[in-house]
């Protein structure tokens, strides 16, 4: 596996085929959880960790499933981990383990999970897969990260409030307010806000998308028409 | 078009008259707001100049700062009066004492979200003014309860400098508390009246209640009514929509009264409070969001109609018009889909 391999890896989970912004997939934890970083933040961490050690896991059985029973024996394998994380945030992360309540143990069900493993594990080698699975998960977590800051500071005027459910009470100071004596706008923490929000940052990423096209097309006519 | 210059050419067909511009309906549509605002100022002060004031210019500026963004010629369409329209309609809906971002957030929000995200003029499908409203009732539901008592009852009445100074600053003059110049509206006080077990005809003897409705309010709603005959006799809007709304208002108002007069108000009550009629008239009226066909805006305005007694009646918000216009926002491509006239000549297929 060449380092080109892993790079292009990465652009497509982080940027291209980015699975919040691009393919759209698993949007039901996306649009409940964001409400602020760090509850969006531990999410997108604990989905990313899920994908990478199932597409590890998967890819190396692949030809041994029958395709018949592929998607039970997946889904079998995506709850043991998700299992797994639930009870190690349950007993290191207790309060951020109540915060995101049925979140964690839907993991199981988000369909970006089992999309990548039908699309990608189940057809590549162990690491290619491992490598996907990590760049889909951190391109999952960045998107829900911008989302979560971007409601969290128009909903409440805060970055980062509740990390001292993660890093404990001294962490508390960690708090930025971003404006002082706000007085909160409630509509960017209800679920509207996380639409209108998303369909923000998916227009941005679409204009970028757009830019960096049109530019290629103006570097490239020239020699063009000088050939 | 053909211009008919010779009055000769009257009584040849084509029989089409130049039908008026969008910028010339939005102006009289406007225009009729007027009486309803006059009396607006007599009985509360002049407080609601200073919002629709504030949220005219927040339109304007919002309208033209999409535009230049969507690369859109600028004064065409700030001449077309639709954003100013929304403007004023959205400073009606809201309380006049409110602080001054608020209206600033809400139009903004409007035209910004609810008119341009969605393509500008003519693509919006819900109306712009109710989802400023929904925005602001959701968002900031304490500011959204501070409504002015109607002047002549005993309270404490502001100038026009101190309310200035109240919408802008906060500041109220030395002594008074905020309760003594805000009361509940009739509808509110209605309904928590109820919920302690009050008979209407007992409620209804307190002096926040005029001849049909609240004192003042009624009045005020009175006048959203002449300036809606007016649209209805200038041809503006059509009568499907009023009709429809307030004759199924009516209806199953006097339903429930007539069962129960103890739990439920007349008929003419639900009328003339709230924003029923500024909204039979002005918001449900708005030609982009509501149905083309004739059946369907009468469907169209009777949901409305009813969504709006309920949420009244048994809903946690005091006054149902923007969330049941919103509602019936979302069912208009179905019922236009439904209610198509069959063409002519065209015959049924036969099952």
């Amino acid at each position: 596996m060449t380092y080109q391999e892993v790079k292009d890896i990465f652009y497509n989970g982080l940027w291209k085929q980015n699975t919040g912004l691009v393919q759209l997939l698993g949007l039901c934890p996306i649009l409940a959880v964001s409400s602020s970083v760090v509850n969006a933040v531990s999410l997108g961490l604990a989905t990313a960790l899920v994908m990478t050690i199932a597409s590890a896991t998967i890819s190396p059985i692949r030809s041994a499933v029958p395709n018949e029973a592929r998607i039970p024996v997946f889904i079998l394998i995506i709850a043991v981990l998700v299992t797994v994380i639930q009870y190690a945030m349950n007993a290191y992360v207790h309060a951020l383990y109540l915060v995101l309540g049925i979140f964690i143990p839907l993991i199981t069900t988000n369909c970006i999970v089992l999309a990548r493993i039908e699309a990608f594990a189940s057809k590549q080698p162990p690491f290619q897969s491992a490598i996907d699975g990590l760049a889909m998960g951190l391109g999952l977590t960045a998107v829900l990260a911008v989302l979560g800051g971007m409601r969290e500071v128009f909903g409440h005027g805060t970055l980062l409030s509740g990390i001292d459910m993660v890093f404990g009470a001294s962490a508390k100071a960690w708090v930025v307010t971003i404006v002082p004596d706000y007085h909160g706008f409630l509509l960017a923490i209800l679920p509207p806000g996380a639409f209108i929000t998303l369909g923000l940052l998916i227009a941005g990423k679409n204009y970028m998308s757009m830019r960096a096209a049109a530019n290629e097309k103006k570097r490239i006519i020239p020699i063009a028409s000088a050939a | 078009m053909r211009k008919h210059s010779h009055p000769i050419s009257a009584f040849f067909s084509p029989f089409i008259s130049k039908s008026d511009s969008v910028s010339a309906i939005m102006l009289k549509v406007i225009l009729a707001l007027i009486p309803g605002i006059a009396l607006y100022v007599w009985y509360f002060g002049p407080a609601i100049l200073v919002s629709i004031t504030l949220a005219s210019i927040t339109a304007l500026a919002t309208e033209a700062a999409m535009l230049k963004l969507r690369n859109r010629p600028i004064a065409p369409f700030l001449k077309d009066n639709s954003a100013l329209l929304t403007a004023w309609l959205l400073a009606l809906s809201i309380p006049p004492l409110a602080p001054w971002w608020l209206i600033v957030v809400g139009t903004a929000f409007c035209i910004a979200v609810a008119k341009h995200l969605y393509g500008g003029l003519g693509n919006n499908p819900f109306n712009p003014a109710m989802i400023g409203y929904a925005v602001l009732i959701v968002s900031f539901p304490v500011q959204m309860t501070q409504w002015i008592s109607p002047q002549g009852m005993g309270g404490f009445e502001l100038s026009f400098m101190q309310q200035l100074q109240y919408i802008f600053s906060g500041i109220l003059p030395d002594g008074i508390k905020l309760d003594a110049i805000t009361m509940a509206t009739p509808l509110d006080t209605l309904k928590t009246q109820l919920h302690l077990a009050h008979p209407v005809s007992e409620i209804l003897t307190q002096p926040i209640f005029g001849q049909l409705a609240g004192h003042g309010s009624e009045m005020v709603a009175g006048g959203f009514m002449i300036g809606g005959l007016y649209l209805l006799a200038t041809r503006i809007i059509s009568w499907h929509l009023p009709v429809a709304y307030l004759g199924t208002l009516f209806a199953i108002a006097g339903i429930f009264h007539l069962v129960d007069p103890a739990h439920y108000v007349e008929p003419l009550f639900h009328w003339f409070s709230g924003a029923a009629m500024l909204g039979a008239f002005f918001i449900l009226t708005d030609p982009i969001s509501s149905p083309t066909t004739h059946k369907g805006k009468l469907i169209f305005a009777a949901g409305a109609g009813l969504i709006t007694y309920l949420i009244r009646v048994y809903g946690a918000f005091p006054d149902g018009m923007a969330f049941s216009t919103l509602l019936m926002n979302i069912c208009v491509p179905l019922i236009d889909a439904y209610t198509q006239p069959k063409v002519f000549g065209k015959k049924e297929k036969q099952a």
